[in-house]
């Protein structure tokens, strides 16, 4: 770290550790919580629970896919793969049941499979010879977008009886409040991977990994292994959200979540995961899905902002988070 | 790190030395690559390589590939710089579109878009703030020692925004017949993109290579501590490169949306970093940094734009080029991995004297690797 920030950080360095990798999230939270008020003051008909729910219903996909994410990230790595696994995911899942008649209730699994068997195959190219993670998902995502292709260039559009119903399903709640399925998929894997983060050995052999490398290994903690796994719950994770997006679409098509990649890490960031690994909370990356979500929210209840303001504030509240994470995350180097 | 040389040469007596020698050349397996995809297509089509002369241009296969491939021989050559600084720049793609959409959208505003100095304003405008560009990626990695990869992501996301409301969301034609020339106009008989890659990269090369900062460049990438100790000042360098890489990257962006005479904030360059990311790995530079080679890097873009012609000549769907690439991006990185020949190299040595290996011994081995 250069001596400029130093002089900065040092007053700040007496927070004691745990107040300085709570501070993204404190931020976050405060920022949620800013953008809820200043939109309900200025358009009508935001202040209700159901914008928040609709946020949620729209983004339960991403909030999936980010905890994948998130799992990666606390590792050390990172997992460029994921918006192309979820196209992929949208495309078998569409083909399997609209061109070769398999039942729903084959296709789901055999689509989760295929994305966990994905991610732990480059989890295990990543470990075992030791190339960037960066590098051998960026393969992946060419290959997964690359078989979406070859499947087809067309949209296929998911006509089957089952999947209309699971669609339509509104899982109400009390006070004429309504979610989708997907909302209470998304929900359970995210109680899941708290659980396992914070309550499971595999928990804290990812923050050790992402924390040091060779101490984790000398520790006698299963890195290998380990690193493997966290790439699986990645492709994982994608599969599923893939599988929401399919439902949430109607259809599987190789353009479904381009760039949802970039959303993910940003979603991981903002919610104060430390992108250089070991420090982070899984609930902060939902916070982070939620605010990119309600920045969608904003820009269309405004009406005369373009979509591509959403872009461009996501860019820039990347930028803070990062700068963020530089003033307060203490002392640990860039790679 | 130098191309794979002792996968396959080693213990072969009827190598001569000079034959051995070009095949350790770092050049030599790039060069291969590209000469085999060009024999290739002139299996599938006799005339690939016929250029012949129309209106006093030359036409032909071999001179689209260079036109086709010039702005991804840009991108590359600054991405190459980075890279060998041990960083990425992700930014290329955005900065490619936002040069691209500054100088349609100051063209199509323009008094007069066919006058040279309408052109050339345009051209400052856009290189100018690519430029700024890079300097705040140069600041987020050198001042604030951000990753590379999160630093350049920022403006990866944002950029693509940022060009779409330059451009307003549309895609803005300009008929301006000096602009043209840029991206899609012949000088000398050559077009005229090819012309100002080969330049630049002359120049870079003869930059780098003459002067002491290639080797400054390289002693960051590789041993940061060890450079600053003996005085480099790696903030100016990393700057410097992030800031030339930006700047490549716009003259990219201005030779694509003037071969297309119009400007595509949500298209233009997309998926290019991938690209020169991966015309740099097959060019025999290390991710790892510390070691580049600007010919390598050319061959490189090369080998991915005759990639493409041959898909299109194969008649396959275009969209497929991305299965290839994700099949060569990972054969090349295998076979540039140490624990891949060192496995490799151990699973072949015991084979040779003995019967061979038993699987528990195989199991084993691997046991080794991971411990």
């Amino acid at each position: 770290m250069s001596t400029a920030l130093s002089s900065l950080t040092g007053p700040l360095q007496r927070f004691s550790a745990r107040h300085a990798t709570r501070l993204p999230l404190v931020v976050t939270a405060t920022l949620l919580v800013a953008m809820f008020s200043i939109g309900s003051l200025r358009y009508e008909g935001f202040f209700s629970a159901q914008v928040l729910l609709n946020v949620l219903i729209d983004n339960g996909f991403l909030l999936v896919v980010a905890i994948g994410m998130t799992f990666v990230v606390l590792a050390g790595g990172i997992d460029l793969s994921v918006g192309s696994m979820v196209a992929l995911s949208t495309m078998l899942t569409a083909w399997l049941v609209e061109r070769n008649g398999v039942p729903l209730a084959l296709a789901v699994p055999l689509v989760l499979l295929v994305g966990a068997g994905g991610g732990a195959l480059m989890g295990w190219v990543i470990h075992a010879f030791e190339i960037q993670p960066f590098i051998v998902t960026l393969a992946g995502m060419f290959l997964a977008r690359g078989l979406c292709y070859t499947i087809s260039t067309e949209s296929i559009p998911l006509t089957d009886p089952t999947a209309t119903r699971i669609a339509q399903t509104r899982v109400l709640l009390p006070g004429g409040l309504f979610v989708s399925p997907a909302v209470v998929i998304a929900l359970t894997v995210l109680a899941l991977a708290f659980v396992v983060l914070h309550h499971t050995r595999f928990g804290r052999t990812v923050y050790a990994l992402g924390g040091n490398e060779s101490s984790a290994r000398l520790m006698g903690l299963p890195v290998g292994r380990t690193k493997i796994a966290v790439y699986a719950v990645s492709g994982l994770c994608s599969a599923l959200g893939g599988l929401l997006m399919t439902f949430y679409m109607l259809s599987g098509y190789a353009l479904h979540a381009v760039g949802m990649e970039l959303d993910a890490i940003a979603a991981a960031v903002i919610g104060g995961t430390l992108l250089t690994g070991g420090s982070g909370f899984v609930l902060g990356t939902a916070l982070g899905v939620t605010v990119l979500g309600l920045i969608q929210t904003v820009v269309s209840f405004q009406g005369t902002l373009s979509s591509w303001w959403t872009r461009i504030v996501i860019g820039g509240l990347l930028f803070v988070f990062i700068l963020l994470q530089r003033l307060f995350g203490g002392s640990r180097p860039a790679e | 790190m130098t191309p794979p040389d002792d996968t396959g040469s080693g213990g072969r007596p009827a190598r001569t030395p000079g034959v051995r020698r070009l095949a350790e050349h770092r050049l030599f397996w790039p060069a291969a690559v590209l000469a085999a995809l060009l024999l290739g297509n002139v299996a599938l089509t006799h005339d690939f390589f016929a250029v012949r002369v129309q209106n006093g241009h030359l036409y032909g296969s071999l001179i689209d590939i260079l036109q086709f491939g010039a702005p991804l021989v840009l991108v590359s050559l600054g991405m190459t710089l980075v890279i060998a600084t041990r960083g990425i720049d992700l930014s290329v793609g955005s900065t490619v579109a936002i040069a691209g959409a500054l100088a349609c959208e100051h063209i199509a505003t323009a008094k007069d878009p066919g006058s040279p100095p309408t052109v050339l304003s345009a051209v400052v405008v856009a290189v100018g703030v690519a430029a700024a560009i890079g300097l705040l990626n140069g600041f987020l990695v050198a001042r604030l020692g951000v990753q590379p990869i999160v630093a350049t992501l920022v403006l990866m996301v944002a950029g693509r925004g940022v060009a779409q409301l330059i451009t307003d969301g549309q895609i803005i034609s300009v008929s301006s017949g000096a602009y043209k020339m840029i991206g899609g106009g012949y000088w000398l008989t050559l077009p005229f993109a090819v012309l100002l890659a080969a330049a630049l990269v002359a120049v870079t090369s003869l930059v780098t290579r003459r002067t002491a900062l290639g080797m400054l460049i390289e002693s960051v990438g590789g041993n940061p501590v060890a450079s600053r100790l003996v005085g480099i000042r790696a903030a100016g360098l990393l700057v410097t490169v992030y800031v030339v890489s930006a700047v490549c990257a716009a003259v990219a962006g201005l030779m694509i949306s003037s071969n297309v005479s119009s400007a595509d904030g949500n298209n233009a360059g997309l998926w290019i970093e991938l690209d020169a990311i991966l015309a740099v790995v097959i060019g025999g530079t290390a991710l790892t940094g510390g070691r580049f080679s600007l010919g390598g890097t050319v061959l490189g873009a090369l080998v991915i734009q005759t990639l493409s012609t041959t898909i299109y000549t194969l008649g396959v769907p275009p969209e497929t080029t991305l299965v290839f690439k994700a099949l060569v991006v990972i054969v090349v990185c295998l076979v540039q991995s140490p624990a891949f020949r060192a496995r490799l190299s151990r699973r072949r040595r015991p084979a040779a004297p003995g019967p061979a290996p038993a699987t528990g011994d195989v199991a084993a081995r691997r046991q080794e690797v991971h411990p």
